[in-house]
């Protein structure tokens, strides 16, 4: 398992979830779970994924996900899980 | 499991906070590259550095995609030149070829900066020391992305008063011969007390001999998360502050741990430490001086602050001891002048002063950093002032460092532009008394008694 956090910021509009998705499904990078929540009229999204299947270099995922985001006008990132392990807990 | 928030934490100190790793900084010993023929040796300096750093800045942007976190500079340290010239330098000049060499290096690499054009003096100077201290003048005329520093006492040893005088010269010349560019070659030359072996952070960062063959070190940095968590407790006790301050250094170190830990399994070279320092930048937000003001001052430079950079810099390190297994380098938070909007605000406007920022070295890491004074200063002034941060650090057992810019052809009030990374300054004015009789005398200051600690 090679866990990764993707989140996603931005002024809500239709069809963000489904395009993260296929993007996902497209590159066998498995979603584990999924929370989302409006903060100051704000989507907002965070997704639990597996990478472990990807045959892409991570960086380029990372860069294809965010022009994902670009197109409709939200923030996507994807960053590995453990650095915010590292920050969060003892 | 993380949650949300979380993410979105980590994610708000990178975009609006400016959280960043500062450094990976590579340690190369180069001991192994002495050659009694010069540019034998310089080829092997050559071949070693640009052969063990080649993916040194690749691995590092590869990371910082990764985990979303920039890391913005990748730099390279290596062996004190002066221990590896010595068989083929036989003059000053063919120091500045080695200087050329790894400027070379550093260029090939994509690196910003390489320390370890260094000489380690703190008790005598050899041939070879003082040839390439000699030497730094024309080297950092010649070169761009070269910085030299200069060990001048320890603890255990004193202070070598002759390497101080002599370096109050050098600094002078370099000023001189950098004029074009504001005398810019000094920001890149310090003379240290207590040097540590495992710096990562410019221009002090030399690859010790007590090192391995190679190595990796962070600097970690952050003080705009530091000012902005503090901004959110504001007038709270001293407790609640010291609490808010460690926390938030754990998180900051915590980054870096991990980052060096990736890099050194990526690269193949130990982990060597992680350096906790609040370091600014010219960036406006990623300033240390804010933290002072948000702590209670109005400006940097009024009375109470030497306590509350101590307060803040005890903190730091008690939350980034706990974050990482390995401490080092120099571990603390960094004043510089020019590099810190505000510090640069306190000097213009009055409140900060040369002899303040003296006292406040006293309890932070290192020392006078990136300060300008008016060309005309006189070499004997700048060595008393060595000879005073030197002072500083010897009794008491910190690292302490000169990094002074006597700005050739400026005077008190003008400011001086440095450029990028080294930001801009005011030229601070220097109490005009002489200490020529005292920097004339020869020798060195004798190890201070470890007892008796009044």
């Amino acid at each position: 398992m090679d866990k990764s956090i993707i989140s996603v910021v931005g002024k809500d509009t239709t069809g963000i979830i489904a395009r993260v998705c296929t993007y996902l499904a497209e590159n066998k990078i498995n979603i584990l779970d999924i929370s989302q929540t409006i903060v100051q009229d704000y989507f907002t999204m965070m997704m639990i994924v597996d990478t472990s299947l990807l045959s892409k270099p991570f960086s380029e995922m990372v860069r294809e996900l965010e022009s994902v985001g670009e197109d409709m006008g939200v923030q996507v990132k994807c960053q590995r899980e453990e650095i915010f392990e590292r920050m969060h807990r003892i | 499991m993380i949650n949300i928030n979380e993410v979105l934490e980590t994610n708000k100190m990178v975009e609006e906070e400016t959280l960043d790793v500062r450094t990976i900084t590579m340690g190369i010993n180069l001991l192994e590259c002495a050659d009694s023929d010069l540019n034998t040796c310089c080829n092997k300096i050559y071949d070693k550095i640009t052969s063990l750093a080649k993916k040194l800045v690749a691995t590092g942007e590869d990371i910082s995609r990764e985990i979303g976190i920039p890391i913005v500079n990748k730099r390279v340290s290596v062996t004190p030149v002066s221990l590896v010239g010595g068989a083929c330098c036989k003059t000053p000049d063919d120091y500045v070829i080695i200087a050329k060499t790894l400027d070379r290096a550093a260029k090939d690499l994509g690196i910003n900066f390489l320390g370890g054009y260094s000489a380690v003096v703190s008790k005598g100077m050899t041939r070879s020391d003082e040839l390439l201290i000699r030497s730094i003048p024309q080297a950092m005329k010649e070169t761009e992305r070269i910085c030299s520093s200069v060990n001048v006492g320890s603890t255990k040893t004193g202070i070598n008063m002759d390497a101080v005088r002599l370096m109050g010269q050098i600094i002078k010349e370099t000023a001189e011969a950098t004029k074009e560019k504001d005398s810019l070659g000094c920001g890149k030359l310090v003379v240290l007390c207590n040097a540590p072996d495992d710096n990562p952070f410019m221009a002090g960062a030399f690859h010790g001999v007590s090192e391995d063959d190679a190595i990796i070190n962070v600097g970690v940095s952050g003080p705009g998360v530091v000012h902005h968590v503090l901004k959110e407790i504001r007038g709270a006790s001293f407790e609640v502050l010291c609490e808010t301050i460690k926390r938030t250094a754990f998180k900051i170190t915590r980054v870096g741990q991990y980052v060096a830990q990736e890099a050194s399994r990526r690269l193949g070279v130990p982990f060597g430490i992680i350096d906790l320092s609040l370091a600014p930048t010219p960036a406006v937000g990623d300033s240390v001086a804010d933290i002072l003001c948000e702590i209670g001052l109005e400006h940097p430079g009024a009375p109470g602050t030497t306590a509350a950079l101590a307060l803040l810099n005890d903190q730091v390190k008690k939350g980034g001891v706990m974050a990482s297994s390995y401490v080092g380098g120099l571990s603390g938070a960094f004043i510089p002048v020019s590099e810190d909007q505000g510090m640069i605000d306190a000097v213009s406007c009055g409140a900060l002063t040369l002899e303040k920022l003296e006292a406040m070295t006293c309890v932070c890491s290192v020392g006078l950093d990136m300060i300008a004074i008016p060309g005309e200063t006189p070499a004997s002034t700048i060595s008393g002032i060595i000879a005073d941060e030197a002072a500083i650090g010897m009794i008491n057992q910190k690292t302490t460092a000169v990094r002074i810019i006597p700005v050739i052809g400026k005077s008190i009030g003008e400011t001086v532009e440095f450029g990028g990374l080294l930001g801009y300054a005011p030229v601070m004015p220097v109490n005009k008394y002489s200490c020529e009789a005292f920097i004339n005398r020869t020798g060195r200051i004798p190890a201070p008694i470890h007892s008796f600690k009044n």
